[in-house]
């Protein structure tokens, strides 16, 4: 038995540090540690309910939308007031940029520059990867970079500035959009699907779309070579290196369900356990606090405290440890579309006992891309024109609410109590808070935790890679994650 | 003539206690991205946390080779508060793969960087991360709040002779980082270059109003009441603009926007400080009906002068257009035969 303490990560958002005990050269056990806490819910008490608005979105640079609405929507219910529909489509659109963008961004500036490491030389697709994604000088991470550039001015349309912009208000959104505008809008989304269609799937984004099964996957990847667009040749990689058999995580999946609108959501939500899909209920959320260094017990969120000790007992993490009935959730774009039934998604659970992998992870944020700009597109034709954006409502002296979202990277919450018309209190639990977090109670692992268990390292490897393709391939926010 | 330095400028890209949202902004470089854009201005970053290959304990011997001066490299970004808490231990962020605080490696490699440059209010003032309610005792580099000092002191200079330069804004411009970086390269930004904050004066010297399109509603004000109306966001929501250092309206963000034209209030995040306004963020403070934050270099009886009478001239287009969100009231067609 050996032990390695990894960290810093790059390509990681923000601050993550993991302690793998090895034995027979897999990872035999693992302890995942958020090394930073910046005390945002202690911040956020004592201020004017609508300061949330501005300061919570500021937990995270890449999360600021998604942070942005799960706190309007707190704010929304706590206000009583329901936006009129431009607003909630607007809201929508902003949201999926973010997400959008969030998604290219992982693939092409995080998770796949691993793939050009030297440790691959000799593979056959190795000299390929390391000309379209090694890190900063990669053909493909600059592609995406301009096409990121171009896509965002989506959110300048919509919001003025991306990140941490105040569009999103509890009672709609700030900027009306005029007809030149939703030409832009369409004009924006255009440009980005091409770059999509062309160089991510070298396919319409439909096809992939409406790709519901393993076999038609596979077919789908052997149709044309290698090398004709970046997801062939992630998933060429992914069955080299066996990545569908890698990073397994818990079989239950967690979606608060995204992009409500006047026809339902467009991925709806749910718990997914063992195979079976259940309504979203959260009364039996809980943080456990046994393994962070922080002060208290175990609460749902509506009663939660933030409260840090650095001197705690068998604490290794600033990050908190929910658990819906004393279990363990993933939650990212893979529970998601697990939970909302995409059939892909589905098929590639069953292969991996009813679990994500490396592999399905990634597939299930690329698919996401297909699904989210179609939408977008549809949304844009749906504003309507001359119809209000914003309803304008005072904030109650006494209140309480809550704000679930879908983040690009999962269910993120805000628990939210206004006495005095100020925030009494204000809790949040991340994406990466639940996917990230440390043992609890129980002694129960967190889903990376896990999923790192059984991962390969190599003779001599002081920076295991396969570690290194699991962790990323959650696309954790550690900013998030302990805010 | 362009005097250019002999060698590639190189970039050590930290981040202390921060929401990574400035390194996503500059990866927003218009039109090129971040990394084609450095390229061709030859700076090269030798490790971003978000960009760089390496990980782990290759990371960890690049930056004490950079402490110990064994490697040189020309300047330190730093984005993220200094968390130096508790009682200066700096416990609330550890580097990963080790024992010592970041605000630790960052007192240290700026002692060996040529430029020091805070990438963000919270690098350069603090911000958000730095309020009383924490005890994080986070800090920027050379200023906590509008107090001298931060972690590295208030005299502190770097290599080059310059103090920090504060490329403040939550988050700041891309152009703001990617040009103060450039600047740098070329060997031509100095200290007379930086205004009492340590702000590049290329964009500090403008007000965030210069350009605003809601120009014509602050003239005449013409205030929105709500969120989303189209009129000035001075009187009653908490709009900052008329004070706040930045070219936001004049170089425009994401393709052409601003926090202003986009129907909410500029919250001069590029200034010391910006966390604690006087009252709630989204609402104008007043006594007796004057709001308290007045645009900058004007007397009070002046505001309350013009105000009165720009509100006696008001157009019935503008007063009308000022609380809809959409254009009611265009401007009258005038035949120009």
């Amino acid at each position: 038995m050996s032990e390695l303490i990894l960290g810093p990560f790059s390509r990681v958002e923000g601050d993550l540090e993991v302690r793998i005990e090895i034995n027979d050269n897999r990872v035999a056990q693992a302890f995942v540690a958020a090394p930073l806490y910046r005390g945002f819910e202690q911040i956020l008490q004592g201020r004017p309910a609508q300061d949330a608005l501005v300061i919570a979105p500021r937990i995270c640079g890449s999360c600021s939308v998604s942070q942005s609405v799960a706190s309007a929507q707190a704010l929304a219910m706590a206000m009583d007031v329901v936006p009129p529909a431009n607003g909630v489509i607007a809201a929508n659109l902003i949201l999926a940029c973010e997400n959008a963008a969030d998604h290219l961004t992982h693939f092409y500036l995080f998770f796949m520059p691993d793939f050009a490491s030297g440790t691959y030389g000799g593979r056959g697709w190795h000299d390929r990867a390391v000309e379209r994604f090694k890190a900063q000088s990669g053909v493909a991470g600059r592609q995406a970079q301009k096409a990121r550039v171009a896509f965002l001015h989506a959110m300048g349309i919509l919001a003025g500035k991306w990140p941490h912009n105040l569009a999103v208000q509890p009672g709609g959104t700030t900027k009306s959009v005029d007809l030149g505008e939703r030409m832009r809008l369409l004009a924006v989304l255009a440009e980005f699907r091409s770059f999509l269609e062309t160089t991510l799937f070298a396919d319409s984004l439909e096809n992939i779309a409406a790709l519901t099964s393993v076999d038609a996957l596979e077919r789908w990847r052997e149709e044309r070579p290698a090398e004709v667009g970046d997801f062939r040749l992630f998933l060429h990689i992914a069955e080299d290196l066996h990545l569908s058999t890698v990073g397994r995580g818990p079989a239950r999946f967690l979606s608060y369900g995204a992009f409500g609108g006047n026809d339902g959501q467009l991925f709806a939500s749910g718990l997914w356990r063992d195979g079976d899909l259940s309504p979203l209920d959260l009364a039996g959320l809980r943080e456990d606090l046994s393994h962070a260094w922080m002060c208290g017990g175990s609460q749902h969120p509506d009663d939660g405290v933030t409260m840090p000790d650095a001197d705690r007992l068998d604490a290794y993490s600033w990050c908190k440890a929910p658990r819906l009935n004393g279990e363990t959730c993933e939650v990212g774009a893979f529970a998601r579309q697990m939970v909302a039934g995409h059939p892909l998604i589905r098929a590639l659970a069953v292969v991996a006992d009813g679990r994500a992998s490396v592999q399905g992870r990634v597939v299930a944020r690329l698919l996401e891309l297909a699904l989210l700009v179609p939408a977008m597109e549809r949304w844009v034709h749906s504003l309507a024109g001359a119809e209000a954006y914003c309803q304008s409502v005072a904030v109650p002296d006494r209140a309480d609410g809550f704000g679930l979202v879908e983040a690009a990277r999962g269910s993120l919450g805000h628990w939210l109590s206004v006495e005095g018309g100020q925030i009494r209190q204000y809790q949040v639990v991340a994406p990466t808070t639940w996917n990230f977090s440390p043992r609890d109670k129980a002694g129960q692992p967190g889903p990376l935790e896990e999923a790192l268990v059984g991962a390969a390292v190599l003779p001599g490897e002081e920076f295991p890679l396969t570690v290194q393709h699991v962790i990323r391939s959650f696309d954790p926010c550690m900013r998030c994650a302990v805010h | 003539m362009v005097t250019r330095l002999k060698s590639r400028l190189s970039v050590l890209w930290l981040q202390a206690g921060s929401c990574g949202g400035c390194t996503m902004s500059a990866l927003g470089a218009e039109t090129l991205g971040l990394s084609e854009t450095l390229e061709r201005a030859d700076i090269e970053l030798l490790w971003h946390p978000s960009l760089a290959e390496e990980g782990g304990p290759e990371v960890l011997r690049l930056l004490e080779q950079c402490r110990s001066g064994e490697r040189a490299f020309d300047v330190l970004c730093v984005e993220g508060a200094l968390l130096t808490g508790s009682n200066g231990n700096g416990r609330f962020q550890i580097l990963a793969g080790g024992l010592r605080p970041v605000s630790c490696w960052v007192r240290d490699l700026a002692q060996r960087a040529r430029y020091v440059v805070a990438v963000g209010s919270c690098a350069a003032f603090g911000a958000i991360p730095a309020s009383p309610a924490v005890p994080t005792e986070a800090k920027g580099l050379q200023y906590t709040g509008e107090e001298p000092g931060g972690l590295l002191g208030a005299g502190w200079l770097s290599g080059s002779g310059l103090p920090v330069i504060n490329v403040s804004g939550c988050a700041p411009h891309p152009g703001w980082v990617v040009e103060t970086l450039m600047g740098l390269g070329q060997g031509i930004l100095q200290t007379a270059d930086l205004d009492s904050f340590g702000r590049p004066r290329f964009w500090a010297d403008h007000l965030v109003h210069h350009g605003c399109a809601r120009n014509e509603f602050y003239e005449f004000k013409a205030s929105a009441a709500a969120p989303s109306q189209l009129g000035c966001l001075l009187e009653n929501l908490g709009c900052k603009g008329t004070q706040a250092p930045g070219d936001c309206n004049l170089r425009l963000w994401n393709g052409g926007w601003s926090c202003p034209n986009a129907g909410y209030a500029c919250i001069n995040c590029t200034s010391p400080a910006f966390e604690d306004p006087i009252g709630a963020f989204l609402e104008t403070p007043k006594v007796a009906g004057v709001p308290l934050g007045l645009p900058v270099d004007m007397p009070k009886a002046w505001y309350v002068a013009l105000s009165v009478l720009s509100k006696s001239a008001t157009p019935d287009r503008v007063r009308k257009n000022a609380c809809e969100d959409h254009v009611v009231v265009p401007p009258h067609c005038r035949s120009t035969s």
